[in-house]
């Protein structure tokens, strides 16, 4: 049995032509064109042949980017508007959490409003009345219930619109980035909640950014990706492939970036300084395959290399430091070639300096590098100061500044199971 | 069209729910609440007795002083109800928008709710009118039992303006605009503050045909019947009015479910 049957269903929006927004009742009427003035010049494809079954009771997410579709085709699921082309068969009472406290009037009671909104979802007043315990001990709005609604908290007001919408007990619940707004306390309640909706075999269709409670809940994800499926299938599987499309994507905008900065870097002078004597020029980011490359595995190796060039007389004295700098500027790790314990004899004319870092081991995010040569009393020849960026991006979700090799085990009565 | 009505009949508590809210919620938080909703027409009424009953008086012979307030009255209150629900149809869909576009919603039911919640209103004021009748008129007749007739065919006339007003606004803006001085001219062109049988409408053949056409001519004839002259209404003009509403209000309903598809983008 089936809860959700789509077969290649479309949607497409109308962009009206210009003139249409100036055209008045009299001209349509005149040149009768009230209708087919309607038909609109320009189209946009927010959904194409789009396919796919869910079976009952199956916890199916819809992931991809921003104007990806998914709202389109949540509004869809939720008959809210209906497919350009397709077929879209829903079995069983849909309840969506897409607008939380839908129809509340503010100058009315808590308590009338649960009525207002239970009828608009579609309950009966009997109905109501035997949950209406239930909806008001859910929202923990007891003492607050007979006041009006605009004296609530928006996070008050979010809880009774939840409680009222998981209360009507559909068959299929859409659930929307909703989660995303509701107060620390709750939001772990309305997940509880989600989750014994599985349990009781109800099917949930679920929308979010939130990958981690994609895959944690989900037994299938969908990736649309303009307006079509890119890949649908098993979740950790989806996500992990949605994941690197977006880190790819990410690297070509950082490959601009860094190109943009090194253009910038030129004439910003205060992320330079020094005397000029040596300088330092090139500075290139590469991995273990020896290409270019600005975004790391925390595990993968990452070679700096700069070429440096002595401009006047033959230098005794000569430091090279590097320093990786978090975006919040806390220094993550420096060294130099002094600290190393390596001992400058002489540097003359040009020459390459690397570094080879075999294993990053930082958290994710945008590190900002430090590279320098001085004297070992700390007299600058050349200084470059957060001139070059890199990221770290993986699926591992650990925080903190480090990412410390480890490794969990475990004996006795402890049984654990790998997710992946 | 019989189908649509069995189904509008299943959205029965949705559509009492909402007039009981939008009524509520009109009232709640104004110390006066329901005496407002009456504030204008007892204005216009203050104004019209005042020009017509005192300073213009032997206007219309037989309707002089009170009784010329009276009459004003009779009048003033069935349009009240035509004038704002047309008025508030013309927004509801923009105002409700929220829910429209964010739940699945039988859009049918605010134009329905408009109407009703002003007619509501109107019920309300009834007693007000009678008071007036009883204060400063010649009193009442059996006839007044003629009132259930009335309220029926301008509900349904009302009703299917409604429709109509609701789902072209949607597409041309412009309306909400126009409509206001529509409604204006429309108020002149209906005998609420002169009677349709007196002598310069019926001597000027172009005048009295324009009103004959007007819908709301007869329907506010039919209040003149039942309250004010005492008397059966007009055997042929109600039935035919009756029609022209069932008519509009079918086109209305038609326009309005055509265009049904379009107001989740457009609002």
């Amino acid at each position: 049995m089936n809860a959700v049957i789509a077969e290649k269903i479309s949607k497409m929006y109308k962009k009206y032509a210009h003139r249409h927004k100036f055209l008045t009742l009299k001209s349509a009427l005149v040149n009768r064109t009230l209708f087919s003035e309607l038909t609109a010049a320009e189209k946009f494809e927010a959904l194409s042949d789009v396919s796919f079954t869910i079976p009952k009771g199956k916890t199916v997410s819809i992931i991809g980017e921003n104007g990806s579709g998914k709202s389109t085709l949540l509004k869809l699921l939720a008959g809210i508007s209906k497919p350009t082309a397709g077929t879209l068969e829903t079995n069983g009472r849909i309840s969506a959490l897409i607008e939380l406290g839908a129809g509340f009037h503010p100058e009315i009671s808590g308590r009338e409003n649960i009525f207002i909104n239970g009828i608009i979802l579609g309950l009966s007043r009997k109905r109501i009345l035997t949950l209406y315990d239930e909806i008001v001990r859910f929202a923990e709005l007891e003492e607050f219930i007979d006041k009006p609604v605009k004296s609530y908290s928006s996070g008050m007001y979010m809880r009774l619109g939840f409680s009222i919408a998981i209360n009507v007990d559909p068959d299929i619940l859409l659930v929307d980035e909703v989660l995303s707004v509701g107060d620390a306390s709750f939001v772990p309640k309305c997940l509880d909640k989600i989750n014994e909706f599985r349990r009781k075999g109800k099917t949930i269709i679920f929308v979010s950014h939130d990958l981690s409670t994609v895959e944690r809940i989900s037994d299938e994800v969908i990736w649309l990706k303009h307006g079509r499926i890119a890949m649908q299938g098993h979740a950790k599987r989806v996500v992990d492939a949605y994941l690197e499309y977006v880190g790819k994507k990410d690297e070509v905008k950082a490959e601009i970036i860094h190109e943009e900065q090194e253009k910038a870097a030129e004439e910003e002078r205060e992320k330079r300084w020094g005397s000029q004597e040596i300088i330092l020029q090139n500075v290139k980011m590469i991995d273990s395959e020896g290409k270019e490359k600005y975004i790391y595995d925390p595990g993968e190796s990452l070679t700096l290399q700069f070429d440096v060039e002595s401009k006047g007389a033959d230098q005794e004295d000569f430091v090279f430091g590097i320093g990786i700098f978090n975006s919040e500027g806390v220094q993550c790790y420096g060294t130099n070639t002094y600290i190393d314990r390596l001992i400058s004899k002489r540097l003359c004319g040009k020459g390459m300096v690397k570094i080879k870092m075999s294993a990053l081991n930082l958290i994710n995010g945008s590190y900002y590098l430090n590279v320098a040569v001085h004297k070992r009393d700390g007299y600058p020849f050349d200084y470059h100061h957060f001139l070059y960026t890199f990221r770290v991006g993986s699926a591992h979700r650990d925080v903190g500044i480090a990412r410390i090799p480890h490794q969990w085990s475990f004996s006795g009565g402890i049984d654990v199971e790998s997710q992946d | 069209m019989l189908k649509k009505v069995v189904e509008l009949y299943r959205y029965r508590e949705l559509i009492a729910t909402l007039v009981s809210r939008d009524l509520k919620a009109r009232y709640r938080g104004t110390i006066l609440g329901f005496f407002w909703s009456f504030f204008n027409p007892l204005l216009l009424l203050g104004v019209y007795s005042v020009i017509f009953g005192l300073m213009l008086p032997n206007r219309f012979p037989g309707i002089e002083g009170a009784n010329y307030s009276v009459f004003l009255f009779t009048g003033l209150l069935p349009w009240t109800w035509f004038n704002s629900s047309i008025i508030e149809a013309s927004n509801v869909l923009f105002a409700q928008g929220n829910l429209i576009k964010k739940i699945q919603f039988p859009v049918e039911v605010f134009p329905i709710v408009v109407v009703l919640t002003n007619m509501v209103n109107f019920l309300l004021g009834l007693p007000i009118l009678v008071l007036f009748f009883l204060l400063f008129g010649k009193g009442l007749s059996l006839w007044v039992l003629f009132l259930p007739l009335a309220v029926l065919v301008q509900l349904v006339f009302t009703m299917g303006l409604s429709f109509l007003v609701a789902s072209l606004t949607v597409h041309f803006r412009d309306l909400k605009d126009i409509l206001t001085n529509l409604l204006t001219l429309w108020f002149f062109a209906t005998p609420i503050i002169y009677p349709f049988n007196a002598q310069v409408i019926q001597e000027n053949t172009v005048v009295r045909w324009v009103l004959t056409l007007n819908p709301m001519t007869h329907i506010i004839e039919a209040y003149h019947y039942a309250f004010y002259y005492g008397s059966l209404p007009h055997w042929k003009k109600i039935p035919v009015t009756f029609a022209v509403g069932l008519i509009i209000c079918y086109l209305g309903y038609l326009v309005f479910d055509r265009l049904r598809d379009t107001f989740v983008e457009e609002v």
